[in-house]
């Protein structure tokens, strides 16, 4: 869903197909031509230092800055971050469950991840044994196409407080009272994080689709031959199969989480109160919101260090790929 | 059909009691996947309904209330000039079609030099390409405009549509490079070889031969890039100042906490915005898939 987009978070993540070999193996002339090489490497390599890796540092600079309504011409030394973490609508363990943004990113990465893989894998398997498979799968995948603002719309709608929002139009069919799914502090972040899981299992099921599938039917049929059951047969042979592109899904589920930002911000606004603010919600608010321009710096920081283990498992990945 | 599929159906139960247990599983799967198609088309279609539904019918009843059906095309032509959702679509249009041309053509260049052409270090900077890739677009958001405001003071490129168009590019580029890069390199290298032997220079082997073949990769991370870009809400938040050239989404936005209840217009400006992914995703169902799976498998 538009979490990638966050649509969606490109699939980057995923492993090379072949590694840095295939380059290395191929002859180009053997001196460099300087001038074509510069040609074809400039525009890429200009916009990547002036927009992506100059900034990434000057940003932790910035984070000691108070920068208040974008002039930073005060050093605060760690103070934003001490303020950051002693923020209980940041991190608050005081009450429990606990709350604050960084929690609320806790609580996405165990049950949207979890949830979105569980339901793949599942979808994955059983649409396969049905003739109908390609349009279930299409259907599931819509959410994926469309922008995670007309999602934030859409379903809005079905958890609309009143006699038209169609989930408390179902609960008041079977005599239950309505439910302020968005306006309440204690289910706002889970009815989110239903949307979530809607926007994003059409991605899964395609990923491990292909994966189930590219196990040879006669392993499976084998397999049954020889007395194994349907159980036996996910647990022990289709499972095994699809744990690297699990993996890879969840790498990718997780970058999702971390940069969340536009359902949120469409759907709720971080409320109720602030209920249900996420980190890169908080960047946001920080620092464009509330003109606190070096305490959204340091929210930044904190998110490319949440960020940097996935970089670093993603680029050790890519190298172990190139020797083999 | 698939290989697996026919392999699962293959295997027939012998006994009447296998026979029975067969097919109440057969029926559970049916009404198990009936439901989840239930459940991920039906909040989408009740907000279409509403589209089209009059505001005092919206306000009164639920959009399944099908038997007191009355359609009318008003929502969207309020929306339209009313609300300004026409300028906002173009708007979209404006932002999305440049910030689709200039990474693929960049990313292309880029990706051709990693994959064929020979300097130090080009491993290295690569592997720096594949780091980036994780790199939070929010670390960029502060020292970009700090620096756009600094150097034009007059916000020239944050008034118009220039800063956008070059944060969608330049946060785009590890993405694109990495993709087709991977695309490139499976090229056959005796194609490559052959047109150097002919003393083809690489600017032309780019143009004539690496692009040409790389069609259908580079349509499916140019709409890939189109759809990122048409749905984004974020950079539009942080890169678009000035309001009339507000794409649909960050329109959508303000439309909602301006009227949050008004769903006669909210249903017909999300659709709006819809329309255009789902045409795209129907008829380029193909490209649209491979664009995100694109380097995934195998």
């Amino acid at each position: 869903m538009g979490l990638a987009p966050t649509p969606l978070a490109p699939a980057g993540e995923f492993p090379a197909r072949a590694g840095l070999t295939a380059a290395r193996a191929a002859r180009g002339p053997e001196k460099p031509k300087w001038g074509t090489t510069i040609l074809f490497l400039a525009p890429a390599g200009v916009l990547l230092l002036v927009f992506l890796i100059y900034p990434a540092i000057y940003t932790v600079l910035l984070s000691f800055n108070r920068g208040r309504n974008g002039i930073f011409n005060e050093w605060v030394g760690l103070d934003n971050y001490a303020r950051l973490f002693a923020d209980p609508d940041f991190l608050n363990f005081s009450t429990f469950p606990p709350s604050g943004a960084l929690w609320n990113n806790v609580l996405w990465l165990v049950l949207y991840v979890s949830i979105v893989i569980f339901f793949g894998l599942i979808l994955a398997v059983v649409a396969a044994r049905v003739r109908y498979e390609a349009v279930l799968k299409a259907i599931v995948f819509i959410p994926m196409a469309i922008s995670a603002t007309a999602l934030a719309v859409i379903w809005k709608f079905v958890y609309s407080p009143d006699n038209i929002g169609l989930l408390n139009a179902i609960l008041g069919g079977v005599g239950i009272a309505p439910v302020a799914w968005l306006g309440d502090q204690g289910i706002v972040n889970f009815a989110l994080i239903a949307v979530g899981i809607w926007g994003s299992v059409g991605f899964a099921t395609v990923i491990l689709s292909a994966a189930v599938k590219s196990i040879p039917a006669e392993v499976i049929e084998s397999a049954r031959v020889e007395g194994a059951n349907e159980r036996q047969i996910f647990f022990r042979m289709i499972l095994p199969m699809v744990s690297l592109p699990v993996s890879v899904l969840a790498v990718t589920l997780v970058v999702n989480v971390i940069k969340l930002f536009d359902l949120i911000f469409v759907m709720t606004g971080g409320g109720p109160g602030t209920a249900s603010q996420v980190i890169a919600f908080t960047m946001y608010q920080q620092a464009f919101g509330a003109g606190q321009w070096g305490y959204g710096a340091a929210v930044a920081v904190v998110m490319l260090v949440l960020l940097t283990p996935v970089m670093i498992f993603n680029v050790r990945r890519f190298r172990a790929g190139s020797v083999t | 059909m698939t290989v697996l599929a026919e392999g699962m159906a293959g295997s027939r139960p012998r006994t009447p009691a296998g026979r029975a247990v067969a097919a109440l599983n057969r029926t559970a799967i049916h009404v198990f996947l009936a439901l989840i198609g239930l459940i991920w088309l039906v909040p989408t279609l009740g907000l279409l309904v509403t589209s089209f539904r009059p505001r005092a019918d919206i306000q009164s009843t639920g959009w399944w209330d099908i038997f007191n059906l009355h359609l009318t095309l008003e929502n969207y032509s309020q929306v339209l000039q009313a609300q300004g959702m026409l300028q906002a679509f173009l708007n979209t249009v404006f932002i999305a079609v440049p910030s689709t041309l200039l990474p693929l053509a960049i990313c292309a260049m880029a990706a051709y030099a990693f994959s064929w052409m020979k300097f130090p270090f080009r491993d290295t900077l690569f592997l720096i390409v594949v780091g980036l890739l994780m790199i939070p677009v929010q670390v960029a958001f502060i020292p970009v405009l700090t620096g756009m405001r600094e150097l034009l003071p007059d916000l020239q490129l944050l008034r118009g549509y220039g800063a956008v168009w070059l944060a969608h590019t330049a946060f785009a580029l590890p993405f694109g490079i990495f993709l087709l890069r991977n695309f490139f390199i499976t090229l056959p290298p005796d194609m490559i070889e052959a047109a150097r032997i002919d003393g083809a220079s690489d600017v032309r082997i780019f143009r004539m031969i690496v692009v040409p073949v790389s069609v259908p990769a580079i349509a499916a991370y140019g709409i890939f890039q189109f759809l990122w870009v048409w749905n984004d809400l974020l950079m539009a938040l942080v890169f678009v100042q000035d309001s009339t050239k507000y794409p649909m989404t960050r329109a959508i936005q303000s439309l909602l906490s301006q009227y949050g209840t008004e769903w006669h217009l909210l249903a017909a400006g999300a659709f709006l915005l819809m329309i255009v992914p789902l045409i795209v995703f129907f008829s380029l169902q193909r490209y649209f898939v491979q664009g995100l799976l694109a380097g995934s498998i195998k």
